[in-house]
């Protein structure tokens, strides 16, 4: 088969599966489309959740020394299958003074912004799910509905701790949510449209995360994607030491799997826009590795994403609230501006090498700025010692 | 068409309306405006589609800035909110009635 | 197919409408503001200004509906329920929605079919935003600067 049969081979297969509707009316024909749509993203992102539960705790405990979970069948790979039923049989426990209506819906609404958000990653050569004229906007703004869904939990828990949880979740989710948009209005502003497709098509003879401005605002996208998906170092909302399980903890059995389900299609969802956006999409590394499809490129650099994800969490622990909230608004905020001015003045000196310095220039007096800016100087107390008398 | 756009608009409103009217909670009145400023940036919208120049933005460009204000209006509102009940620890508007008079 | 849509979205909004303005419990009410809101935006769509819709769901529920719900949080000295409704707010809601109403099937020379118009890309309204209309986009700007700053003084608390 030649390189574009296997390339386009899903589009083929979808073309296959409509034709023998052709002589329906064009709505039905495109709700039948949306459908295998949408049958296809869960389908893969479901079973990459699963494989990513097992590879997690394997990975995270080769780094720790020893073997992640290796008893269900080889190499511990049926892991998610064991979970599954686990979760599935246990007992759904509501508080009884809980509000049933909210405290059930909380989960759904939190899940479905999450994969929602999957529907407008270009994930190979016309491959988009669902192409819309404002797709990073949408993707922005159904991230923002996971807010409520986690205030829902929070309150419809009838639990101090949940509450608690609840806010402090909050308050991280929505400081983190402004250099994540703030980040992507670089490369917004470079290629001139908010279609997926076309910023991808823009990224086909360099990506974005070589240029200085890029390679900030991917390093600023990618640790907000971690704070969004309330990952370790970042999370907080779910400090099992602290605060039990903060906003998740009245649930149990298949609601926590939900739970943990958002969690990991979040940050598939993060992962798969930072591919787009910064990393060339499903364009190949040098154009003579072009035979291999589009979609199995856009998927290595997915896993590899999620291994950095894997790998920061194994490596850094927890940061306190305030030195996140300091961390957001002071350093970050500040930073990603600073990455739109130096992406227009990399554009307007002509985009050569000499552009590249400049945008370089701009970027590093910022940062020189904001540490002189935020030196605390701590004064350390002189050491004294107390013996028993 | 037109007119049907033009009439959920209108029950969106006086729902607003009602809100805003009949209830005692601050907060709620406060929903009830932004249900209002909302269906009037629907009204806007529906005569810029079904109207006569509809290749130039203006009735989605009203509606962006409106939107824009509603918001800065509801934070402001709301930051009143707690301010006031920070001191008089209640937020029934009927009990706040320090000026009448 | 259009018209059976625009028939759910209305139904589905009026009633979320109706619910957050009429629901005794609070958190009830906020969160039905945030469904109608949704709705909302889905008509935006159908009007096709679909970046008025997202920035609509983006604001409102993403924004506004957070502050509220955050707001009933911080004023609630346990009383969840608000205690009163005066039913004479229906009456006058009532007689506005019939007199616009009326004014509305009144009014004559309204187009009957949906006219066909070019789609309005988010290009085209960043264009207008920084010529035509770029002396209103500076003054939303100064606008919500100090709105933010004036709702920062009202809500923080001072050192004692």
């Amino acid at each position: 088969m030649s390189r574009d049969a296997v390339d386009q081979i899903f589009v083929s297969v979808k073309r296959l599966l409509l034709s023998p509707l052709a002589h329906l009316p064009a709505w039905l024909i495109q709700i039948v489309s949306s459908l295998i749509n949408i049958a296809a993203l869960l389908g893969v992102f479901l079973t990459l959740f699963a494989a990513m539960s097992v590879l997690e705790r394997k990975i995270l405990g080769r780094m720790q020394n020893r073997y992640g979970p290796n008893r269900v069948g080889p190499f511990g790979l049926l892991q998610p299958v064991a979970d599954g039923i686990k979760m599935l049989i246990k007992e759904d426990v509501v508080p009884a003074r809980a509000d049933k209506v909210v405290h059930f819906l909380a989960p759904i609404l939190i899940a479905a912004a999450a994969i929602l958000a999957l529907g407008v990653i270009p994930y190979g050569r016309n491959m988009t799910p669902f192409a819309i004229d404002g797709g990073i906007l949408f993707f922005f703004a159904v991230g923002s509905a996971t807010e409520l869904g986690v205030f829902m939990a929070g309150w419809g828990s009838n639990n101090k701790f949940s509450m608690l949880g609840a806010m402090r979740a909050i308050a991280q989710m929505f400081s983190y949510e402004l250099p994540l948009i703030i980040t992507t209005i670089p490369v917004v502003m470079i290629v001139g449209s908010l279609v997926p497709d076309q910023i991808v098509a823009a990224q086909s003879s360099f990506w974005f995360v070589f240029t200085p401005w890029g390679a900030t605002a991917f390093i600023l996208f990618f640790v907000s994607g971690l704070v969004e998906s309330n990952r370790t170092p970042f999370d907080v909302p779910e400090g099992e030491s602290e605060i039990v399980a903060g906003h998740m903890t009245e649930y149990s059995g298949f609601k926590y799997a939900t739970f943990f389900l958002a969690e990991y299609i979040g940050m598939f969802a993060v992962s798969g826009l930072a591919v787009t956006l910064f990393l060339g999409g499903w364009h190949a590394p040098i154009q003579s590795l072009d035979f291999v499809p589009s979609y199995l490129w856009f998927f290595a650099k997915l896993s590899f994403l999620l291994f950095v994800y894997i790998w920061v969490r194994g490596t850094l622990p927890r940061i306190r609230v305030d030195q996140m909230m300091n961390f957001a608004w002071k350093f970050m905020l500040p930073m990603s501006f600073a990455c739109i001015v130096a992406a227009a003045v990399w554009h307007f000196t002509g985009r050569g090498w000499f552009s590249w310095l400049w945008s370089l220039g701009v970027l590093a007096v910022v940062y020189v700025a904001l540490s002189i800016l935020l030196d605390t100087k701590r004064k350390f107390a002189p050491r004294t010692y107390r013996f028993a008398e | 068409m037109l007119s049907i756009f033009l009439l959920i608009s209108a029950a969106f409103f006086s729902i607003g309306l009602l809100a805003a009217l009949s209830r005692r909670h601050a907060i709620f009145i406060l929903i009830g405006i932004e249900m209002m400023l909302a269906a009037a940036s629907l009204n806007f919208v529906a005569f810029w589609r079904f109207g006569p120049s509809p290749h130039q933005p203006t009735g989605v460009m009203i509606a962006i800035f409106a939107i824009a204000i509603a918001a800065a209006e509801a934070a402001v509102g709301l930051a009143l909110v707690i301010a006031v009940y920070r001191h008089y620890r209640t937020t029934s508007v009927d009990q706040l009635d320090q000026l009448k008079g | 197919m259009n018209t059976a849509a625009l028939a759910i979205i209305a139904i589905f909004t009026l009633s979320a409408a109706l619910a957050a303005a009429t629901l005794p419990k609070l958190m009830h009410a906020a969160l039905m503001f945030a469904a109608a809101f949704v709705g909302l935006a889905a008509f935006f769509f159908l009007l096709s200004a679909e970046f008025l819709g997202l920035v609509l769901v983006f604001v409102y529920v993403g924004a506004v509906a957070v502050l509220i719900v955050f707001t009933i949080l911080l004023t609630r000295h346990d009383l969840e329920k608000d205690r009163g409704f005066n039913l004479s707010g229906i009456i006058v809601a009532i007689a506005v929605f019939i007199g616009l109403a009326i004014a509305i099937f009144k009014t004559g020379s309204l187009p009957v079919v949906t006219p066909e118009i070019p789609t309005l890309t988010v290009k085209q309204i960043g264009a207008a935003l920084m010529t035509d209309y770029v002396w209103p986009l500076q003054c939303v700007g100064i606008l919500l600067t100090a709105a933010l700053i004036g709702a920062l003084i009202l809500v923080i608390e001072e050192k004692k």
